[in-house]
């Protein structure tokens, strides 16, 4: 089973990424895990998500650092919001 | 309220507030609120906003604000619109409308679903200038407007017979 990761507005553009389909391995148990992992990608990752300002969803929901992941899970991160 | 009395809509196309106003159930009181795209920002003119979304999630998002109000308060109905693509600058980009019995619970529904949307629907705006284009950045007067809603809260509002 597999996580889908999506990523939106400036962070989308930041990481040349919309959406990426991860294997779901021991150790991406969270939501933080799951941030840390895709921050050692590179240089750009990290910067892109040390942010603190970061959101984060799963499937659909706000998140915490802590919400834990399951296979299947969507899982984004965006900036603060902006509507309205 | 009944589930019909919740309405969520998130569209490309312009719409006309004195349509949707004229949708709304006969009640006492109707609040209605229009956001409209200005033509100029602390970063300079804007002709145009691309407005970005998280499909599904947007509309889950303003379901549970609208549900929440009607837990909140005592309302006859609730409809919020959101616009997403490109929005000239002169367009209405946002409306909600509020019916309630009487003015007290319509004006603070209305306000409290515009502050909740403003920090948690999952929207992005992109201003376009004469020359470039630029994300714009949340305002932490927004998250200061929606945080007076939680310090007022009584007990845990989840979700109401909208959700």
């Amino acid at each position: 089973m597999m996580l889908t990761v999506r990523f939106f507005a400036r962070l989308r553009e930041q990481l040349a990424c919309e959406v990426l389909e991860l294997p779901c391995e021991p150790g991406l148990d969270t939501v933080a895990a799951l941030r840390a992992s895709l921050a050692a990608r590179g240089p750009v990752w990290q910067q892109a998500l040390e942010d603190q300002n970061v959101l984060m969803a799963v499937n659909q929901s706000l998140a915490e650092p802590a919400t834990p992941l399951s296979a299947g899970d969507e899982v984004a991160f965006f900036p603060p919001v902006t509507g309205g | 309220m009944s589930t019909e009395g919740c309405r969520v809509q998130v569209q490309e196309a312009a719409f006309n507030p004195a349509q949707l106003q004229d949708l709304l159930p006969a009640s006492g009181a109707v609040v209605t609120f229009t956001g409209n795209v200005r033509d100029m920002s602390a970063a300079g003119s804007v002709h145009a906003l691309q407005l970005e979304h998280y499909p599904g999630m947007t509309e889950r998002s303003l379901q549970a604000i609208a549900s929440e109000a009607t837990v909140r308060w005592s309302l006859r109905a609730v409809h919020i619109l959101h616009r997403v693509g490109r929005i000239e600058a002169g367009e209405s980009i946002v409306w909600v409308g509020v019916c309630a019995d009487h003015r007290g619970e319509a004006f603070a529904a209305c306000e409290f679903i515009m502050d909740a949307l403003k920090t948690r629907a999952p929207f992005w705006k992109k201003e376009h200038g004469a020359q470039d284009a630029r994300w714009v950045e949340a305002r932490d007067s927004d998250i200061s407007r929606a945080e007076r809603w939680q310090l007022t809260r009584t007990g845990d509002a989840g979700m109401g017979p909208c959700g």
